[in-house]
């Protein structure tokens, strides 16, 4: 075994492995659970930047294991997984610390980060997934291990929201194993790669193609909330702030967008998706999640409500730009929002819980003068709102001034008033939180407050929002330099470049 | 030479011998049956490293010849059969020992438990003689006496619960499996007529379309499908399952419904192929989309754990006969595969399955589903062994049931046999809906429910957990069934290409 394979087995089993230890420690060894939480954590960030290293001086990371004929298990770290990695690694970590904070002396803890650890194992697997068999197994164990953060709370409102959220996801993964199998009759089995199909398949099966690859989308859809396939999310926020952040930020959404990015790029390839002319569809859906998903978030009056819409909204980016793939600009734009809405959903997800934890707040009628109170949590959730918005120097920007110039350079003008549109929209339901929060009126006690010495908070809730919003700033002023979301980007997308 | 040889009457013997002991030494019976299972466990492994060395393996018992003394014989499918009824029969002994005890110590109102250990041992030892030889067995007459020695020995251990409902669902299920074998026996008759052979190896060599032969086929399958509790007839098998001991359940669930499968589908696909028409595959195929569809259905109207466990049989099994028209389609290894992989993921699932339900029982005291809420606090192992065999039901990656599930959803697409397809997901959806009611209610812990804490009994969880990761993992582990598979296929080409065996 090459050290490359180890590599790969020990960044999973540095999640794994824990995982199953926590399941089997009693719920009272509390310190050790979290050592080996945060010890798992720590352990795979430094091994996946090791693997980053690798991968950009050109080192190939792959693992085979055939099942039977025509399926076998393959794992391959391309940039672009590579690129996934490193965001679910890093912002578990942050994840990791707040729920340990959050959930301090709460019930069933083990059971809690046993699924938290598993869940992070299995969105690794996604990113690594180098054909669709690998990336099937994963994408339908990343459902059942969040099934249980999901219904955690043990109410009836977490459960329906967890049999929600099983219907639309096992909806959505059936249909997707319908059309994986589809597709191996006709193309047989393939990994992923630049190039995707056989032109001489498209040219002769172009309907079939062309039903299977909706039907993919469909199925990916699901997770990533492509409308109308998104009411599962909102629901799901009955869940603890770290499981909504894991499903937001790290995992669930993410890995449906991931998915939505891997079958356009990898499995039927750009170029025969033009062929197909199916581009214009893929704009259209993602443009109208883009419109629906902010104009639901105007409606909402709970924090996480509108979080959850927000999310709907801008997940679609990501595949507003993927579907413009033929055009670089706009390609980068897509692939570096995937790190940077990470990035600030995080954070918002962070002060929404640091809100709820400790003043009982959870609606955004509620939050009036908070910002007093609260000074350092509604600054992060400022950075990330305004990050939300576009506004520079945060990455937000960034990702949308890409978006524009693709959209430019594709001449689509749709694109541009669509994003344009959407930015007036983030404006119009974030600027009013940020603005109540800081110079509202606090009007009568705070529902539940809870007194923390001289910090405004928990100290482990309050250093993951403020991390993760410096890196929001911070990410999109140094955008250009060696190490940056952008910079990675912009090499993965050379595979992509013709 | 010929002592190795001889390993091939142990899967068959030991357990034979121990149902007697363990009548007689009553005190030692546990650890009579726990040898007996592990020394067959032990002959299993030894046969499969044969099998892959010198191939399929035939012995005449006693040194007497095929048509007059017992032959044995080894091929891929068996020995697949018999690994998983080897290792169930180490898990169930194991159980089954931590279920007595625990019932030993608090007794209820019904049944005297040590009167039912005592008759449980014997009888489980001689249904895993009759399992053993079933795989083993190479003629149809003494596949029929295997069948009657399951049959007998099932209905008895169904009956021992003592419960009036367990009786007369016992009582059933004796009369529907006498039946089965009265008419599968008609069928050996004809086929003796026939063909004058009882062999199985003599009857693939000379099945030629003859008139005696649709009628034959016709009246063994219908005795085997209605053992096999195949919808529509599928009516004796919720009540005997449900109101069983929780061992005996996963007996009758995970491994007897097998044996008779086993036997069905070794007719349809080893020997009568060529003979019978592509409407009786069809047939068969929509006894299974009825199976999936209706049993599913059912299952979801279930308010007891242990009766949903036992509907959800009645509809997995519909896929082992829905893969017949696949199968048909894409040849006899594949169609082994397939059915192999769905027969040995559902047993272990099952079996787990079944005694996640009877240690829930014995703690909770009731199996309501709608009450189980809370049960987590006192048996995790318990409940995530449920939830690891759901996952095997439903056909998610990486199950065993899954790489059967893909394999048959391959051949359907790939022949544009649509329905097939849509009935085989739609049993997924099913499947999904009730694992996932009752572990909703076995992964939560509501916050206003005191929590109490009982003794847990070891035996009881861990033999669940491993059967259930057997499940959950069968798909990983796919290469070497396959491999046993493969090797038996090289070995009879090159026996043909030889100029025949």
């Amino acid at each position: 075994m090459s050290w490359e394979n180890v590599l790969i087995v020990a960044i999973l089993m540095s999640s794994f492995l824990p995982g199953v230890i926590i399941f089997m420690l009693p719920e009272r060894s509390t310190a050790l659970r979290t050592g080996l939480n945060l010890f798992g954590a720590g352990l795979k960030m430094a091994l996946v930047i090791v693997m980053d290293l690798a991968i950009y001086y050109g080192r190939i990371f792959q693992m085979r294991l055939e099942l039977m004929e025509g399926v076998e298990l393959f794992l391959n770290a391309d940039p672009l997984s590579a690129m996934f990695a490193t965001l679910s690694s890093a912002l578990w970590l942050l994840t990791t610390i707040y729920a340990v904070g959050y959930l301090e002396g709460s019930p069933n803890r083990s059971h809690f980060f046993g699924y938290f650890s598993l869940c992070v194992t299995v969105t690794i697997g996604i990113a690594m997934a180098g054909n669709l068999v690998t990336f099937l197994l994963f994408y339908e164990m990343l459902t059942l291990t969040t099934y249980p953060l999901i219904i955690h709370r043990g109410t009836v409102e977490s459960l329906r929201a967890g049999r929600n959220y099983l219907v639309y996801t096992f909806g959505g993964g059936g249909i997707f194993l319908f059309a994986v199998i589809w597709l191996h009759t006709l193309a047989g089995p393939a990994d992923f790669s630049a190039a995707g199909l056989a032109r001489q398949l498209v040219e002769s099966e172009a309907p079939v193609l062309r039903c299977i690859f909706l039907l993919m989308i469909a199925g990916v859809g699901v997770k990533a909330a492509l409308v109308p396939l998104h009411g599962w999310l909102p629901q799901a926020m009955i869940a603890p702030a770290p499981v909504s952040a894991l499903l937001h930020a790290v995992a669930v959404v993410k890995a449906g967008a991931f998915g939505v990015t891997r079958i356009v790029l990898d499995v039927f390839g750009v170029n025969n998706i033009i062929e197909l002319g199916l581009m214009p569809w893929l704009i259209a859906i993602a443009a109208a999640t883009i419109i629906w998903g902010s104009l639901r978030a105007l409606q909402q009056d709970g924090l996480k409500q509108r979080l959850a819409f927000s999310t709907v909204s801008q997940i679609s980016y990501i595949a507003l730009g993927v579907s413009l793939a033929d055009h670089r600009l706009a390609l980068i734009g897509g692939l570096v929002h995937l790190i940077h809405q990470g990035l600030m959903k995080i954070t918002l997800f962070f002060c929404a819980g640091n809100l709820a934890e400790t003043l009982g707040i959870h609606r955004i009628s509620e939050m009036a003068g908070v910002g007093r109170r609260l000074p350092l949590t509604m600054a992060a959730f400022t950075v990330g709102a305004m990050g939300m918005i576009g506004i520079p120097p945060t990455v937000g920007f960034i990702s949308k001034w890409y978006l524009c110039l693709g959209g430019l350079e594709a001449g689509n003008q749709w694109v541009i008033m669509v994003l344009i549109v959407s930015s007036l929209l983030n404006g119009a339901y974030f600027l009013p939180v940020i603005i109540t929060a800081w110079f509202g009126k606090q009007q009568g006690p705070w529902p539940q407050e809870r007194k923390f010495g001289r910090l405004e908070t928990h100290w482990m809730l309050l250093i993951p929002p403020l991390v993760t919003a410096l890196t929001v700033i911070a990410a999109g002023v140094i955008a250009n330099a060696q190490f940056s979301p952008l910079t990675w980007v912009k090499f993965v997308v050379q595979d992509y470049s013709h | 030479m010929a002592f190795a040889d001889s390993w091939i009457v142990v899967p068959v013997f030991a357990p034979l011998t121990a149902a007697l002991l363990a009548f007689l030494v009553r005190r030692a019976s546990f650890f009579i049956s726990l040898a007996a299972a592990c020394l067959s466990l032990l002959a299993v492994a030894v046969l499969v490293n044969r099998f892959l060395v010198n191939g399929p393996a035939a012995y005449a018992v006693g040194g007497w010849d095929p048509p007059l003394g017992i032959c044995l014989r080894t091929d891929g499918p068996a020995l697949i059969m018999l690994v998983l009824t080897a290792v169930a029969g180490v898990g169930i002994s194991l159980y089954a020992k931590g279920y007595f005890t625990l019932r030993i110590e608090r007794p209820s109102r019904v049944g005297r438990p040590e009167r039912q250990e005592r008759f449980f041992w014997p009888l489980w030892m001689l249904q895993l003689t009759g399992l053993n030889g079933l795989y083993l067995s190479g003629d149809i007459f003494n596949l029929y006496v295997t069948l009657e020695v399951i049959g007998v020995s099932a209905a008895a251990l169904a009956a021992l619960s003592g419960k009036s409902a367990s009786l007369i669902a016992a009582l059933r299920y004796l009369l529907v499996s006498l039946l089965g074998s009265m008419s599968y026996l008609l069928g050996v008759v004809f086929v003796y007529k026939t063909y004058g052979v009882l062999d199985l190896g003599l009857l693939q060599a000379a099945a030629a379309p003859a008139p005696g032969v649709i009628a034959a086929m016709a009246l063994m399958s219908v005795g085997l499908l209605l053992k096999t509790a195949i919808f529509p007839m599928h009516f004796w098998l919720p009540p005997a399952h449900a109101n069983a001991l929780a061992p005996v359940s996963a007996i009758l669930s995970g491994l007897v419904v097998k044996g008779s499968f086993f036997l069905l589908f070794r007719l349809w696909f080893d020997i009568f192929s060529p003979v019978l028409p592509a409407a009786a595959f069809n047939l068969m195929g929509s006894l299974g989309a009825g199976a999936i569809i209706w049993g599913g259905v059912q299952v979801l109207r279930q308010q007891r754990l242990k009766l949903l466990i036992a509907y959800s049989t009645v509809s997995q099994l519909g896929y082992l006969v829905i893969a017949f028209p696949l199968a048909f389609a894409g040849g006899s290894s594949q169609a082994w595969s397939a059915v192999l992989f769905m027969a040995s993921g559902h047993a272990c699932a099952k079996i787990a399955m079944f005694m996640s339900a009877g240690t829930i029982m014995l703690h909770a005291g009731h199996d309501r589903i709608r009450d189980l809420a809370g049960i987590r606090a006192y048996l995790p192992v318990t409940a995530f062994a449920y939830a690891a065999a759901g996952v095997n039901l439903i056909g998610l990656p990486p199950s065993g049931g899954f790489i059967a599930k893909w394999m048959l959803l391959i051949t359907a697409l790939a022949g544009h046999q649509w329905l097939w397809a849509v009935v085989l997901l739609a049993g997924s959806f099913l499947a999904t809906a009730y694992v996932f009611r009752v572990v909703a209610q076995l992964f939560v812990i509501p916050p206003d429910k005191p929590v109490i804490t009982r003794r847990r009994a070891g035996l009881l969880e861990w033999p669940a957990l491993i059967m259930a990761l057997l499940s959950l993992l069968l798909g990983l582990m796919a290469p070497y069934p396959l491999r046993l598979l493969e090797a038996g296929q090289i070995v009879r080409t090159a026996m043909t290409m030889g100029g025949g065996p």
